[in-house]
């Protein structure tokens, strides 16, 4: 039996292996943004220690006291960066989504001449970064004067995220077999109908992993949000990261707070919907 | 409005083409016009001065671009295959577990919700050379009493950077060829086994090649961002120590804002468009491929 005993050893073995493995890369991952949770706890003596403090000693809320503070305290007008960013990026998600189920829908279910082209076109304007099109989009907002407006934001980001959510709600309206709404319309129903009550429930999990994307697109975008926001009117949550940054100095501590307040409505909403996440990607990835 | 009837299809996508005409190609076409002209942001008339393929003449002549341009390829290659491999094994360990896989991937996803700004900001600390985490940590494990200058070398400084992106965007990888693992089917799996293939083999043989549609994906839509590369860096390293971390983007970003030569600046954006339209259609077209092997259809 030593080939048996053998076998299970290195059966034994491999598991903690997995296991190991599993808790080395979670570390990995995991750490660094806990250290951001972790500092923005500390008093900035601490996280500034020399030699380190490992242990924290004392942990307070202080610097999202002072966040929340008056301007004179080192307060930034937290509350109207966060109330912008939901505005901005909860539209902008919705409109990016109804433009691309529409845009999915016809890529799914139509035949026309230049489709590939079309689709690949679509695509393209995703390699453009924030970077070449803030400024002509600043000249041009400036001109029509919906600089620094939500409304200048929300299309902007509906534009970044429409090819993406194309491609994906196409892949999804693939998956479904076009006889379904066929038998749906001879039932009696318009295709209007046949659509919102036989193929928009089964595409729903896709649509909002789609969603989720878009949402974390806009909620997290810089680039574009520092040139095109000038003020407390529309200024989003990452540009207001820039306000703990002086010439010299760094906030480290206030900005941790910061980053705190814009990590935890992702996280709720990418916990919430991870599992249509996966199943939406395992349709619209392979089959698309 | 009934002489006016179009196609079901094209009204459809309306809207998409309208948005993206009015906000990234009408942008487009106005950076294009002005790379052909001397445009300078602080003399508003330089606009109008048409000095033809100058711009793009100069850029292929500037070893600085070339040598951003080289560092970009490097970025990508190094950041794209090492995301790669740490998806995979992250998504192949985390599939084989039994219990609390939702947490798990939950855990996994954890650094896609970081703003690239963020991140740029985090790793800035994790690596700083005097209080950083990375530091404190190796001086109180006494692997080294001295202060590693991770952003200040060159060389170092890079490695950060590609640190900083392989974090982030490894659980991208991750969750796509998670999804994939999900729906790989049992047959083929079943006979590999009953026909005595090894573990390996039937990985290599079986499940490799329906995962890779996936990896492709993650390639193409991963090959975009890095291409496209900016926060992270400029925040970071600002593309210094003496430009030893410069990208393509932090170059143009610098060139057209802080040197105000807009025309110049465009004329490299347009170089870069190209570049990253390149990786894109290349993945594409793989995937393209993959699916056909797996008989899937396009």
């Amino acid at each position: 039996m030593a080939s048996n005993a053998a076998h299970r050893t290195r059966r034994r073995a491999l598991k903690w292996l997995h296991f190991f493995g599993l808790f080395l890369a979670m570390m990995v991952l995991c750490v660094p943004g806990l250290w951001v949770v972790l500092n923005s706890f500390r008093p900035t003596v601490e996280i500034m220690a020399k030699p380190p403090v490992w242990i924290p000693n004392e942990l307070n809320l202080d610097h999202y006291r002072a966040m929340f503070g008056g301007v004179g305290e080192g307060g930034v007008p937290v509350l109207t960066y966060f109330r912008n960013s939901l505005i901005i990026s909860v539209t902008s998600t919705v409109i990016a989504l109804l433009v691309g189920m529409s845009g999915g829908y016809a890529f799914a279910r139509f035949r026309f001449k230049g489709k590939a082209w079309i689709f690949v076109g679509l695509m393209c304007t995703r390699a453009v970064p924030g970077v070449a099109l803030s400024l002509p989009l600043f000249i041009i907002f400036a001109r029509v004067g919906i600089i620094d407006t939500h409304f200048g934001m929300i299309l902007t980001y509906v534009a970044m995220n429409v090819p993406f959510t194309i491609w994906l709600i196409d892949g999804f309206f693939r998956q479904i077999p076009p006889s379904l709404a066929e038998a749906a319309q001879i039932d009696g129903c318009t295709r209007w109908q046949a659509f919102w009550q036989v193929e928009f429930p089964v595409a729903k999990a896709g649509i909002a992993s789609a969603g989720i994307f878009a949402f974390l697109t806009s909620w997290n975008e810089y680039a574009l949000a520092s040139q095109l926001t000038r003020s407390v009117t529309s200024k989003t949550m990452p540009v207001g990261l820039l306000d703990f940054q002086a010439e010299f100095t760094l906030n480290w501590g206030g900005m941790c707070a910061l980053a705190v307040l814009m990590i935890i409505p992702a996280l709720i909403l990418t916990f919430l919907v991870q599992k249509h996440l996966i199943a939406g990607l395992t349709f619209g990835g392979v089959k698309g | 409005m009934k002489s006016l009837k179009l196609p079901p299809w094209l009204v459809l996508l309306l809207p998409a083409i309208i948005i993206l005409a009015a906000v990234v190609l009408i942008p487009l076409v106005l950076s294009l016009y002005s790379s052909f002209t001397a445009y300078k942001l602080t003399r508003p008339d330089s606009l109008y001065r048409w000095i033809g393929t100058f711009n793009y003449e100069k850029a292929i002549g500037d070893a600085k671009f070339w040598a951003a341009f080289g560092r970009t390829v490097l970025l990508l290659t190094v950041a794209l295959n090492l995301e790669m491999l740490f998806g995979l094994g992250l998504a192949l360990m985390v599939s084989k577990v039994t219990r609390g896989q939702r947490a798990l991937r939950t855990m996994m996803m954890f650094p896609m919700m970081f703003s690239p700004i963020l991140v740029g900001f985090q790793f800035k600390f994790i690596f700083n050379d005097n209080v950083g985490l990375v530091n404190n940590a190796l001086q109180s494990l006494g692997i080294t009493d001295q202060a590693i200058p991770w952003l200040v070398d060159g060389n170092l400084a890079m490695f950060s950077i590609i640190f900083a992106e392989v974090w982030t965007a490894t659980s991208v990888f991750a969750i796509l060829i998670l999804a994939g693992l999900y729906a790989i089917p049992k047959d083929p799996l079943e006979a590999a086994k009953v026909d005595g293939c090894t573990a390996w083999q039937s990985f290599r043989y079986v499940t490799l090649p329906f995962l890779m549609p996936f990896i492709y994906i993650a390639m193409a839509i991963r090959s975009l961002d890095v291409a496209r590369a900016y926060d992270i860096v400029q925040i970071m390293t600002n593309g210094g120590p003496a430009r030893r971390t410069e990208l393509l983007w932090t170059l143009i970003g610098r060139t057209g804002y802080v040197d105000a030569r807009m025309g110049y600046a465009n004329a490299m954006g347009y170089i870069s468009i190209f570049l990253a339209i390149f990786f894109t259609v290349f993945f594409f077209r793989k995937l393209t491929a993959a699916r056909a092997e797996l008989g899937m259809g396009v």
